[in-house]
């Protein structure tokens, strides 16, 4: 038997069975977390009460709410379903971080709900940015979620791994977003499908957490089913705080793990990249799209909505004004974010310079609230999807928040410059 | 014991340049704009209304239909909307070439059936819409209705299981029992 990567050992320590953990055997998975958001909350609700009436969920500690999408809700609907959440966790004792709290997956990193070696299962897609502190995170459909409350585990198919090992460093004026788009441009839209994910290289290491999750959050769009970061000193010093558990262990794959591909990504001469319409994949170098007329520019998502980026922005805009006429909005990813733009400044720059300043929460990615494209509209975005018609008719470019604050402020798509 | 093999009226759903439209995501099955719904009986309507070429899908499929498409069939987001849609509709299987992991484990965990199809690209011609196509769930094997064969992956075995109880709850039910 050889040696096991990260998510066999993720897997292994949370299988209560007998059999192995191996690519493509069926285990049944002890999940830490179990949480519902409010896309699919009312539908975990209905499923549970249809299956298992009054019954009390497996543990209310480990099972919680987190509504991040249509926040506060604008629409009956929304409303309503969020409020079926909340009576039914009352009744349940469950936790609900609310409407003001923000993106569930940076909430659980901020709370120390996920952590390196643990399980956490939702109803967001992107819950595998839990990767970025080598926690196992997975979203799942209603009914699964609903049978996960009830029950506390799932079954699973052990995924095989793939290794990207990355060549070269980021410089100035890149950032973990281009070096994300360079590996999405070289795996495309079904590139990891069905696999869990390891990356290595210097310029993983050198990631901040920030990055971690920028990089981790797009393995959805590669079709992987995670990606993991290998936890630096400072990401297990984090959890550990966050935790308050100094039993956190670091979390390394094998040296003779088995992996079905190696794939090297060489960004030795890396510039600034952007993915055009249809898809996240489609990724080409922002120079060859520059001077494109850019009505409205989006900046936040769980893929860059951290304060670093916020930060980042704010360098650029410093001082200056949006161009006439460009809607640019910036939505924080937590409330701890929105705390930290606010004391620090940024905040205050954004506002100067022309931005509309959200509550924190999904923004961009939620049915009716912010981000949205008419017809013929250009929007760049720093969120993660592009597909046809997800935020309207216009056409969605994503790229990174320096790239974004660049063309923000000419009107067009701007190949960034390093700032003296 | 619910049936191992259908018979049904093929779509086969092609992007705007004729060929098996690939990456399929979820907001082009069922839009983000109508997640609110939590009725499956209210969502078969909507189904597909963000495919380009293929808008008005749910006034055309008849019960008992099969559909098929490309590479990544599911891609995106977690929605359970995006299997329970094709539920409302009465479709019996979707063959893909592949399907995207998360719609994967929601298509089997409420019971509709997914058949992987890897290589279906190069067999493309060899199906048409309208065609009557017969899908064993227990072998893989496809069968045109006049008389030609083609190989796709069987249902994994907790696949069938769920299946065969009828859904995730119920499976789960058995798998209690057992214990």
């Amino acid at each position: 038997m050889g040696g096991k990567t990260i998510i066999q050992k993720i897997l292994e320590a949370h299988s209560p069975g007998d059999v192995p953990v191996e690519p493509g055997n069926i285990i049944w998975l002890e999940l830490d977390v179990r949480t519902a958001r409010d896309f699919a909350g009312a539908n975990v609700v209905q499923n549970y009460r249809t299956h298992y009436g009054d019954a009390p969920v497996a543990d209310s500690d480990k099972t919680f709410f987190t509504f991040d999408l249509v926040v506060p809700p604008s629409n009956i609907p929304y409303a309503k379903n969020q409020q079926t959440c909340r009576i039914w966790a009352r009744e349940q004792g469950v936790k609900v971080y609310d409407v003001n709290a923000g993106i569930g997956s940076h909430v659980a990193i901020e709370d120390g709900l996920a952590y390196p070696g643990s399980t956490f299962v939702g109803t967001d897609s992107h819950l595998n940015i839990l990767g970025a502190v080598s926690a196992f995170g997975q979203g799942m459909g209603d009914q699964d979620i609903a049978f996960t409350f009830k029950a506390g585990k799932t079954w699973f198919e052990v995924p095989p791994t793939m290794k990207v090992v990355i060549r070269g460093e980021i410089a100035p004026p890149c950032t973990a977003r281009d070096l994300t788009l360079a590996i999405m441009g070289q795996l495309g839209s079904s590139g990891a499908l069905g696999r869990a994910v390891e990356f290595y290289g210097p310029a993983i290491e050198a990631l901040d957490l920030a990055g971690r999750i920028t990089l981790a959050s797009q393995v959805t769009e590669v079709g992987g089913i995670i990606g993991f970061v290998p936890p630096s000193e400072k990401v297990l010093a984090f959890a550990r705080e966050r935790t308050g558990r100094d039993d956190i262990e670091d979390l390394h794959a094998d040296p003779d793990a088995e992996y079905v591909e190696t794939v090297e990504v060489d960004i030795t001469n890396l510039e600034p990249l952007i993915a055009c319409p249809p898809s996240p994949a489609n990724v080409v170098p922002v120079r060859e799209v520059a001077g494109r007329h850019v009505d409205s520019v989006f900046f936040g998502s769980c893929t860059n909505g951290r304060f670093e980026d916020f930060s980042a922005v704010a360098d650029i805009v410093a001082g200056k004004q949006v161009a006439p006429g460009l809607m640019a909005t910036a939505v924080p990813a937590t409330r701890a974010v929105y705390e930290q733009m606010l004391r620090s400044g940024v905040l205050e720059t954004l506002f100067d310079a022309g931005f509309i300043i959200s509550n924190p929460g999904c923004g961009g990615c939620a049915s009716g609230h912010l981000g949205m494209t008419g017809q013929e509209q250009v929007q760049i975005s720093t969120s993660n999807r592009n597909f046809p018609g997800k935020q309207g008719p216009g056409d969605t470019y994503l790229a990174s928040p320096v790239t974004a604050a660049w063309s923000a402020l000419r009107g067009e798509i701007a190949v960034p410059e390093v700032q003296q | 014991m619910r049936k191992t093999e259908v018979k049904g009226r093929l779509w086969i759903l092609t992007d705007l340049d004729g060929e098996l439209f690939n990456d399929i995501d979820t907001d082009m099955i069922f839009h983000n704009q109508y997640l609110h719904i939590t009725d499956v009986e209210e969502m078969g309507q909507y189904t597909l209304d963000n495919l380009s070429g293929w808008e008005d899908f749910a006034e055309k499929a008849r019960e008992g239909d099969v559909i098929m498409a490309g590479k990544n069939f599911g891609a995106g987001s977690s929605r359970q909307q995006a299997v329970d849609c094709f539920r409302a509709l009465g479709i019996v299987a979707i063959v893909a070439e592949s399907f995207g992991a998360i719609y994967k484990r929601n298509a089997i965990n409420s019971g509709l059936p997914i058949v992987a199809f890897p290589g279906l690209t190069e067999h493309a011609d060899a199906f048409e819409t309208g065609v009557e196509v017969a899908v064993d769930f227990e072998t893989g094997q496809l069968t045109l209705k006049g008389g030609e064969t083609f190989e796709a992956e069987p249902f994994s075995q907790v696949q069938m299981d769920i299946y065969q109880a009828g859904d995730l709850f119920a499976y789960g039910k058995e798998m209690g029992e057992q214990q």
